[in-house]
């Protein structure tokens, strides 16, 4: 009988300190997991258009992670829904048609038509515009994310955005398996 | 291929101990028709002056050069037109005399067919020409003024890179390694220039490894220029007799495509591998091409500023087909009229493997055009799917896996593309080669290679949106906590003044220091209409 209480004590102090360990693991070397909102975040392109319905890449963020569609962010395009499906264990879906997908642009200011309203400083979710009360307002280019957000709030409708130029520094070799450009592939064995 | 033949071929019975030749070769390669011997039988010719000539301002890796002369002005051969914009960008030098014409974008030598800002020049007959101050004696020279030389005279890797030479050599190395290797078929124009001018070159080699402090020099050169080689150890045999050291070795390398590609020529001359992202120079070593070498020379000895180089012009549309000395900016087209090759139906700018199409003969010749490849007929290629023969991966020579890259690239599955390193993929199309369905593997890589970059820069941009908006969020917070704050002290001081006047109600105290400021007011007015009648 004895042995069997002394087997039982064993047992009890070996699983109390490792218990013990492992609580004293668990407090001291405690791993900050990147919460899921954040990473979607990081994913999305932060234009901050609004086009998803939300306020913002953020709150979109927040949306996704509580069971929003993964669908509704044209700038980020199938690459951006690719991902998030890959970080959410989701289905990969096709782009939300009823969203039109945007060229990267950047918005330009008619300056000689600007009032200085500021309404589109205060729409500028990057303070991509600088300007004041009565006075013309320009945008600085690198900084915008062509959102469109500050067009709708222009009393004079003299914000145009323009899609962004490639310059030859910038230019991408294309894609030869969608648009065979035969010009850029130089046949080796025909040549020589 | 073993050392005898070679022997034979130089007719010695043995040859110098500096003289290597080096059997073991790097993984893969190809070897494609050579079509060397149709450009450099004939000596290195000269094309007359043209009438007009347009020159780029971005012939370079790094920022394009910014323009110092305006239109209208008259330019002297040799003159800056354009300064260096930055640490990584080279100066730019007129050709020829002239009147500057205009400054606009036109049609340059790029892939992408675009235009870019050129400065285009109507040359005149006058011979003036301008000259940096001579450097004779640069052993007693300081290194910073050489390199400020080479600097001044717009010296860019002319191998075909472009990569500003000031930056190379201003680092400190242990050996010099001079790339004469020239594997690409038809082009002949170092083999050429080393043919008509070894002392020369020899010397420019002592000059360069002096300036970064180099204790050997290394010549790498294919064992397919027989004549450069017997004319290159007779000028290193003087020299070494002359210096009274065996400062330089030739290595003799065998034939194969691209054993003139950087890391490929680096592995054949030391038997080491250069690891992915280590540039020679961290190893202290330091890669130069032969025409470089020989231009930084001459900007130190005779203060010439690059201005012409030479260029193979050669394919089956071109009669004469040879090297000649093509001044920067001459435009595709005069060079087709002065060769006789108008019929070319297809001008390609470098060669047939790493060569890119150029559509429009208004192209002007730049620092990196060493060939201008002149085909009769354009051929279309038939791409077939892939039947997964490996042939590729045989033949890759940064032992890559270009099939499987060439799956990721055509499924836009660019992580894993880089996970299997496409980013040391040099891009020298011998898995094009050797594929039996045609496909266009390196048009793939460019592909996926640009996507990266761009989705790095997105990246990057979205990084920085973000730390804006995130900013701008708190800004709003901390002025409406602000106004929230001040309204808070307002009525504060509010109460604190009906306090002191003792009217318990604050409310009350407000609107009697409002009827009295009213009153005050009335008052003032009256007195002053009083005044007034």
């Amino acid at each position: 009988m004895m042995s069997v209480w002394i087997a039982v004590l064993i047992l009890v102090g070996v699983a109390a300190l490792f218990g013990a360990l492992l609580g004293f693991g668990a407090v001291k070397f405690k791993v900050e997991s990147d919460p899921i909102i954040d990473q979607i975040n990081n994913i999305l392109p932060q234009t901050q258009c609004g086009q998803c319905g939300y306020p913002g890449c953020k709150p979109y963020a927040e949306a996704i992670a509580n069971g929003d569609q993964i669908n509704k962010c044209p700038p980020g395009g199938e690459q951006g829904v690719k991902a998030l499906a890959d970080l959410l264990g989701r289905e990969v879906i096709p782009l939300d048609e009823s969203l039109e997908v945007s060229i990267p642009r950047v918005a330009v200011i008619r300056e000689d038509e600007c009032i200085g309203c500021t309404k589109c400083i205060q729409a500028c979710p990057v303070d991509a515009i600088v300007g004041a009360a009565k006075l013309m307002h320009t945008v600085i280019e690198s900084e915008c994310t062509g959102c469109d957000l500050c067009v709708p709030p222009c009393p004079v409708d003299c914000i145009d955005m323009v899609p962004i130029k490639t310059s030859i520094k910038e230019w991408s070799w294309p894609n030869p398996n969608k648009k065979p450009d035969s010009s850029l592939m130089i046949d080796v064995k025909q040549v020589s | 291929m073993n050392s005898a033949p070679v022997q034979q071929r130089f007719n010695r019975s043995s040859l110098p101990t500096w003289v290597k030749v080096i059997t073991r070769s790097f993984h893969g390669g190809v070897h494609p028709e050579e079509f060397k011997t149709i450009s450099n039988q004939l000596p290195i010719d000269r094309l007359a002056q043209p009438e007009k000539i347009i020159v780029p301002l971005s012939q370079h890796l790094g920022n394009p050069a910014t323009p110092i002369v305006s239109v209208g002005a008259e330019v002297i051969a040799g003159q800056l037109i354009a300064e260096a914009a930055g640490h990584l960008s080279v100066n730019i030098h007129a050709p020829y005399c002239g009147t500057i014409e205009k400054i606009e974008t036109s049609f340059v030598a790029h892939p992408s067919g675009m235009d870019d800002l050129c400065i285009h020049i109507k040359t005149n007959d006058k011979e003036a020409v301008f000259r940096y101050p001579k450097i004779s004696d640069y052993k007693n020279t300081e290194i910073d003024e050489l390199v400020k030389r080479i600097n001044e005279a717009g010296i860019a890797g002319l191998g075909g890179a472009g990569f500003p030479t000031h930056i190379k050599l201003g680092t400190q190395i242990n050996t010099l390694i001079i790339n004469a290797a020239e594997c690409e078929p038809y082009i002949s124009c170092d083999d050429k220039l080393l043919q008509e001018e070894p002392n020369e070159f020899v010397e420019a080699a002592i000059c360069v490894a002096h300036i970064v402090n180099a204790e050997k020099i290394i010549i790498g050169i294919e064992d397919n220029k027989p004549e450069a080689i017997e004319k290159l150890i007779a000028a290193i045999e003087s020299a070494h007799k002359k210096n009274q050291s065996d400062l330089i070795e030739l290595h003799i390398v065998p034939t194969k495509y691209p054993s003139g590609g950087e890391k490929q020529l680096f592995e054949l001359l030391t038997q080491k591998q250069l690891p992915p992202s280590i540039r020679p120079a961290q190893l202290g070593y330091l890669i130069h091409n032969v025409a470089t070498i020989r231009a930084a020379y001459r900007a130190i000895v005779f203060g010439e500023p690059l201005t012409e180089r030479v260029v193979t012009v050669t394919g089956d549309a071109c009669p004469s087909p040879k090297n000649y000395w093509i001044k920067i900016g001459t435009r595709f087209a005069d060079v087709l009229a002065q060769t006789e090759s108008q019929h070319a139906q297809q001008m390609i700018m470098g060669g047939p493997m790493m060569g890119f199409e150029v559509k429009n003969s208004n192209a002007p010749v730049v620092k990196t055009t060493n060939c201008i490849l002149l085909q009769k007929k354009a051929h279309q290629v038939q791409e077939q799917p892939c039947i997964r023969c490996g042939e590729c991966a045989t033949a890759c020579p940064a032992s890559l896996l270009p099939q499987q890259l060439y799956w990721f690239a055509r499924s836009d599955n660019f992580e894993k593309a880089q996970e299997y390193h496409l980013s040391d993929c040099i891009e020298c199309g011998a898995c094009a080669y050797v594929c039996p369905s045609e496909i266009p593997l390196v048009q793939y890589y460019r592909y996926a290679k640009s996507k990266m970059k761009e989705q790095a820069i997105a990246k990057a941009k979205s990084e920085h949106a973000k730390e804006r908006h995130e900013f701008r969020e708190m800004r709003l917070a901390r002025e409406k906590q602000e106004r929230a704050e001040k309204h808070k002290q307002a009525a504060l001081a509010r109460k604190q003044a009906a306090e002191k006047k003792g009217i318990e109600d604050e409310k009350k105290a407000t609107v009697a220091d409002a009827v009295a400021r009213a009153k005050a007011r009335k008052q003032a007015l009256t007195n002053k209409n009083n005044e007034n009648d």
